[in-house]
Formats: structure tokens, sequence, C-alpha cells
């Protein structure tokens, strides 16, 4: 059967690790994974105390059910330990590492990572992973990076570095991303991870993010990283499923159920048999529908 | 002797000012004598006065009660001219009785303080460095603070005898025939000024743009003026307009927004002819926002707003989705050009608006108001008075009065700061629990326990969870701290009274 525990990854809100106010209000806004930022957010004067402010909010202010996810400063800055150190003792529950070219970078944190839960008494293992793809190297190494570790659980693209790194920038149709989303996308999948799409920054251009946002969901990402709170709720409403599908996943779950009771290994529905896919999707679609308002805790349809 | 809502009044307040402790939100019934003013009435003579020093110094003798109005807002010129004169003339032992006070008037009223001439006030509020002052004893007797509504009450009943009004108007003809929304300063309604025009001894009008006689539509009439006095400008029209005007793009503020609107439609008033009543700033108007759509979605048109009136809410009534606005008050431009065109924005008084003691003013009628907290304790009182160091900085308005709605509904943040917005108790209450129906934060909700009725139709919405008061304040105070114990000596330097006219709470002087 699926995996009913998997996260929902919708949305993943970037948060300055420097700015107190957006760091005590980040749990308010619904986004399924927070991700504090120590790097690009972060002057080089403010990286200890960024360091310091985010090891304190993890560690006293009750983020809910949202995945904790910091963003650390790359491998090759003077800060890389420290951030690592600091936040396996918060206990944070993703190290997020710019600029991933290869498997080995992933090693050499993952070796780290697990120094550090040794050093605190973290349970062994506790501390998942995830890459940020910002160059053409680690979009052709994206197979070996999504597979390097069973503590990844995502890889994200980082279009700006990217784009850059590919001598051209973004458009608005999104064309100069299309080979590098669906490489980090099969990645992803092939590695059985979750896949971001990269942070779209024009908050006034509300078409534009969804019109990306669209075309990411329709490829199969699991969500994007996000610049602003507000950005949120466009995601959930791209995701949401249609009634339709929440009725047709209500039927595929009965049809569990049933066959549950009855004692059957094989699942029917309307006479047909449900395969493996359906079960899953159906899983997924009323995940979501949770998630989104749509059905009760029953699991009625409440939508309008 | 402990009132009600377990304020302390000291007993030689009580006695002193013959007040009776603040007992129920519920005073129907309540038996009212006015009293109008002794005057000499006029023929017609022309009340062009030439020096407005000159008219000070014969109108004003030590000891009397003068009033202004405050819809000019931090663009006011009137107050600081006269209270210059007056304190230039020095003239002693005054009452200032304005309908509010805005930051621009506090450098002179603490001048006047520091130099006797004034020695009571009464207002809706007060902010900045007055506050500051006060709050440190710098004033003879206490601050009497009044909601709009109960203003015109002790205006009403002779508690406030006005001994001279100074009323600034953007236009007016030499017999006194005024209105607020023509000229350079045009405000909207004189809907505070109006109660000084009817009740004041001695009306004076202020204005920078002398009119054709007779001028109209008129607001204030010429039956009720006695001197009018040109000046050279009455008003900054840049600063007359007060808040946000622009929606807000604060997540915070408009995760809040969201809520308030969630719990409104929800709510047993959501429907045909409903009315409401939202204040200023960011929020408030994004919750206009919000429920403009969800009026067009659900086909719910209102048949009033109240109060305070903004851009949105004339927007929502060319639209049709609101059939009138009851205007008290406009916060902007917008709003108060909009009076000429729309005749479904009528100018009320205070009395109208908000007056426990007439035969009926219109928050008796309103279903649903959004007011605002500097702090709510877990027994559902409002402080929109002390700060959180204990200083006066804050304004009634009509928060007493509109919370008297069917359904009233707090929207503030869990904290502002480092500072608790939910707490154990208020350090001032200034309109009590009982009023108050639900609480509405960024991080959930919190139902009134008086109104269990509310709680099965606000219990299961999506995206707004209900906490306890409790609950929220426990949030609040884990994510901030719990703060040291503000210090005050005994010394009274504010009173809170309730709209009808009992005594809510008092404001001690604050101890450095």
């Amino acid at each position: 059967m699926a995996n009913t525990t998997e996260r929902l990854r919708r949305t993943m809100m970037f948060v300055p690790g420097n700015n107190p106010a957006m760091i005590k209000d980040a749990g308010i806004f619904g986004a399924d994974s927070i991700m504090f930022d120590l790097e690009d957010a972060v002057s080089m004067a403010e990286k200890d105390a960024a360091r310091y402010l985010v090891y304190e909010a993890i560690t006293t202010i009750d983020y809910g059910d949202a995945e904790l996810v910091v963003r650390i400063n790359g491998l090759d800055t003077p800060y890389y330990q420290n951030d690592i150190k600091a936040m396996v003792k918060a206990g944070i529950d993703v190290i997020r590492l710019p600029k991933v070219e290869t498997a080995a970078m992933i090693h050499e944190l993952e070796s780290l990572v697990a120094t550090a839960e040794a050093e605190f008494g973290c349970e062994i293992g506790s501390t998942n992973l995830m890459a940020a793809i910002e160059s053409a190297k680690g979009v052709v190494n994206a197979n070996e990076i999504a597979a390097a570790s069973d503590r990844m659980i995502g890889i994200a693209l980082s279009a700006e570095d990217y784009t850059t790194d590919m001598k051209t920038h973004r458009y608005p149709d999104g064309q100069e991303l299309l080979y590098a989303r669906n490489v980090i996308l099969h990645a992803a999948r092939a590695a059985g991870i979750a896949a971001f799409d990269t942070v779209f920054t024009n908050m006034d251009d509300e078409e534009g993010f969804y019109r990306e946002t669209e075309l990411i969901h329709q490829l199969g990402f699991d969500g994007k990283s996000l610049v602003n709170p507000r950005q949120i709720a466009m995601v959930n409403k791209v995701y949401q499923p249609t009634e339709k599908e929440i009725r047709n996943a209500q039927q595929v779950i009965m049809a569990i159920e049933q066959a549950r009771l009855k004692g059957s290994g094989v699942i029917s529905m309307n006479g047909q048999m449900v395969d493996r896919p359906v079960v899953l999707r159906a899983e997924r679609v009323m995940r979501l529908a949770q998630a989104t308002n749509l059905v009760n805790s029953e699991g009625e349809y409440i939508g309008k | 002797m402990e009132n009600k809502v377990k304020r302390n009044i000291p007993d030689e307040i009580l006695t002193q000012y013959d007040y009776k402790p603040f007992t129920t939100t519920e005073i129907e019934g309540m038996p009212v004598q006015r009293e109008l003013p002794a005057f000499k009435a006029t023929t017609g003579a022309n009340k062009l006065v030439d020096s407005l020093t000159d008219l000070v110094k014969s109108t004003v003798k030590d000891g009397m009660t003068i009033s202004f109005h405050h819809h000019f807002r931090e663009g006011d010129y009137v107050f600081n001219k006269v209270m210059r004169i007056i304190i230039d003339n020095g003239l002693k032992d005054l009452t200032l009785a304005p309908s509010s006070l805005t930051n621009v008037m506090n450098d002179i009223v603490v001048e006047a303080i520091e130099k006797g001439v004034v020695t009571n006030i009464t207002s809706s509020g007060m902010r900045g460095s007055l506050g500051d002052a006060v709050s440190h004893g710098a004033l003879a007797n206490p601050v009497i603070f009044r909601s709009h509504g109960n203003r015109a009450r002790a205006i009403e009943t002779g508690a406030i005898k006005i001994d001279v009004a100074f009323l600034g108007v953007p236009n007016a003809d030499a017999m006194g025939n005024a209105n607020g929304m023509d000229g350079d300063s045009a405000f909207g309604s004189l809907g505070y000024a109006l109660m000084d025009a009817q009740y004041a001894q001695t009306v004076v009008l202020i204005t920078d743009t002398l009119k054709p006689y007779p001028n109209t539509p008129a607001s204030i009439k010429q039956t009720q003026v006695d001197y009018v006095v040109e000046v050279d400008a009455v008003g900054d029209p840049e600063k007359i307009g007060s808040g946000a005007t622009r929606f807000t793009k604060d997540p915070k503020e408009l995760k809040i927004a969201e809520m308030v609107n969630n719990v409104i439609t929800h709510s047993p008033y959501f429907k045909d002819g409903f009315s409401f009543q939202t204040g200023t700033g960011g929020a408030a108007l994004a919750v206009t926002r919000f429920l403009r759509q969800s009026m067009l979605d659900n086909q719910i048109k209102a048949s009033f707003a109240l109060g305070g009136i903004t851009k949105p809410t004339v927007d929502l009534l060319e639209e049709g989705l609101v059939e009138r606005l009851m205007d008290v008050q406009d916060f902007d431009k917008g709003a108060a050009a909009s009076m000429h065109k729309n005749r479904n924005q009528q100018e009320i008084d205070a009395s109208w608006y908000a007056d426990a003691a007439n035969k009926g003013a219109m928050v008796d009628k309103l279903d649903v108001v959004i007011l605002s907290a500097l702090e709510i304790d877990t027994k559902f009182n409002v402080n929109v008075m002390s700060g959180s160091d204990g200083v006066i900085r804050g304004a009634i308005g009509g928060h007493q009065d509109a919370a008297t709605a069917k359904l009233t509904i707090i929207s503030a943040p869990l904290v502002r700061g480092r500072i608790a917005t939910v707490v154990p108790d208020v350090t001032t209450v200034v309109t009590p629990g009982e009023s108050i129906d639900v609480l509405i934060t960024e991080v959930g909700i919190a139902i009134n326990p008086l109104r269990q009725d509310l709680m099965a139709a606000l219990s299961d919405i999506p995206g707004v969870p209900v906490f306890t008061i409790e609950e929220l304040q426990q949030m609040a105070e884990k994510k901030v701290g719990t703060p040291k114990p503000l210090e005050f000596t005994d010394r009274v330097v504010a009173l809170i009274e309730y709209r009808d006219g009992t005594i809510m709470d008092v404001i001690r002087e604050v101890k450095d």
C-alpha cells in the first residue's frame, strides 16, 4: 500500500533568518514547509546573529505541523560547518544545501550531519536533507544527487543562478526552464523524493504566478518555493482537487475499505478492479482535499 | 468600591463626580433630562467678525468650557490658532471639551496645561506628548474620557456645558450656514461638530472660504451660529485623511481580515439587509474588500454601513451592495468627496450615531461591527486607551457604542512586537467584555462564552480554528514572555466613563 504518511509539500516559504518579526509569525500562514534562510537573505555581518536567532526560534516557537527547513550557507563558506552544528542541535527537520552540483557534496553534508547528531545526542538519521540545484552541472547530475542519501527528501530548482549559468534569464513563458524542470522532476521521482519548483519574485504579477504554478502542477511538482506568505493561498488553490476528483477518490477509498472488510486482496469499484496507481492518486487527492478544507474530518465533501 | 468589571474606583472619585459605578451594558429606559443653554436672540445681524483675536477675548472668560471638533484630524489649523490667542491672553482654568484631540494639537495643549490655562479636559482620546504629560500628572484634574455617543449624551444632558464652541468649517456664509463637504479643506460629514453647534451657548464658525448667502446644503445652520470669522486656512488638505487608504499587503493583516470575513459570513447576521461598521486602517479596508466579494458571491446586500466612512465603503454604495451610508465622519478624501453626489450617504450627528440617551441611535440597529484593541483580556474586556507602558495613547471613539452591535468582533494580532495583545487583565477597561462576542487573531478566534449561540455557527469554519480566550492568552504569553507588572502611583489622572455616564475605570499616574 501507499505510504500514507507522505507529507504534502506544496509550499515552502522562505523566511529571512535575520528578521525576528517574520520568524515569529512564520507559523501562521499555513505553509507546508517553512524554510529559514541563513544564506542569501543574510549579509556577512549578520551570519552569526541569524544562526542564533533561527536556533532560538526553532527551539522556542511552536510552528505546528509545518516541516521546518533551514537553508544553510554553502560548503565553500566559513559558515557551513557551524550552520550544520547549530541546526542539527536545534532539531531542524530538513537541511537544504544550496548550489549542489555533485552527489559528493551531499555525502560530505551527510557525514557532518551524522557527526553533529552524535555530538548533540540526537537520534542518528533524524535530520533530513534536500538539495537546491542552481547550475547546469547540478541539473546534469540531478539523478545522482537525488539518490545520494537515504536522508534526502527532495530536490529544488533555483532558477536565478541556473538561468545565469545558462547565459539566459527568466522569461514569462518559462521555456528556458523546461529542461531543468523535467530533469529535476524525473530525478526526484526516480529517487522517490519530492520536487520543488523555483521561486516567483514579482508579487505584483499575480497572473504570471498562477501561470507558472499551473504549469508546475501539471508537470507533477510537489510544490514551489515561495518568497511571500501571500503566495501560499494561491499555490494551494492551484493544487486543490476538484469536486469530481474528490467524489471519485471517496469511492476508491470506500472500495478499499470494503475489500478490507471482506478480507479480499482485490479492490473493485463499479465492477472493475482498482489498481495501485488509482489508489495512490485517490489517497493524494484526499490529503490535498483535507489540507484545503474541502472535506471535513469525516472525509465528507464540504466545498462549494 | 469595585464595579462590575472588578475595577477599583476610589470613593472620593465617586463622591466628587457623583458617579455611579458601571453595572451593565443594558441601559433601556434610562431617564433623561436635556438641558439647553440660554442665549440672546438675534434677528439677522451680520455675524462676520474681522479679528479672531478680539472675538476670543470678548467671548472666552476664565473658568469657561470651550470646545472644538477633530474632523480636520492631523491637518487642523483652527485649534492651534484659537488656543494660541487664549494662552497669550492669559486666560485661566478653562475646561477643554473637544470631540477628540489629535497629535497636531498636543504641543499647545501641553503648554496650556503648564501655564494653568487648561485645568480640565474631556475628550474621546489623546496620544503622544499630551498623553504622556497627563499620564505623568501634568493636569490639575483627571481627564474624563467619553465615547462619541457618550459625549453627545453629556452635552445633551448638561454634563458638558459648552460656553464657546470654535468650529472650523471648510465653507460658510456670513450668517453661519456651513457644511463639511465643500472647499479646499473639505472633510465630509460634520457629525461630531453638529452637537456643539446645537448645544453650545456661543457658536463661532471659523472658515477660509466665505460663500454667498445662503450657502447650501447647510449642515450647521444660521439659527445656531453667533459669529463667523474668516482666516487664511482652516486646515491642511493633505493631512485631513487618516489611516491607510490602500489595501494592505501585510500578510498577517490579510490573514486576520480573511478570518474576520469568514466569521461574518458564517454568522446568522450575514443575510440580505444586514448592517455593518468597520473602522479605518489597513486591516479594516481589507475586511471591506473580502466582504464585498462575499456579498457578491452570496447575492447579499446591506441596508446600511455606519460610523466612520472610507472610500472602499463608498464603492460598495455605488456598486449597489450597500443601500445607505450613515456617515458621522469621513476618513479619506474619497469618502468626503462622495457626500455631494451620493444622496444615500447621509450625514448623521454623534447623537443619532451612538447616543444611549436619546430615543434610538443607529448603533441600536447595527448587526456587525469590527473593532480594534490595544489589549483584550480573558474576560473579553477591551483596552483602547493605555499602552503597554501604562501611558495614555488612544481614544474610545465609538468603541463602546458600536460594541453594542449584535455581533461585535475584535480584530487584533495575538502579539505586537514583543507585547502581548491578549492578556490576563487589561491595563484599562474601556469596553466591557459583556459587549464583545468574538476575538479574531492571526492564529484563530475565541468566542465569548456568553454567546453559546455563536459557538455552533462559528465552530466549524474551514481555516478558522477556535480556541478559548485563555488558550489564546497563554499562546501569546508563551511567545513573548511574562512582562513585569506596570507601576502606578495612587493619583488618578483620567476617568473612563461608560456610554451611559457611569464609571468604568480610572487611569493612574505612571511611576517611572
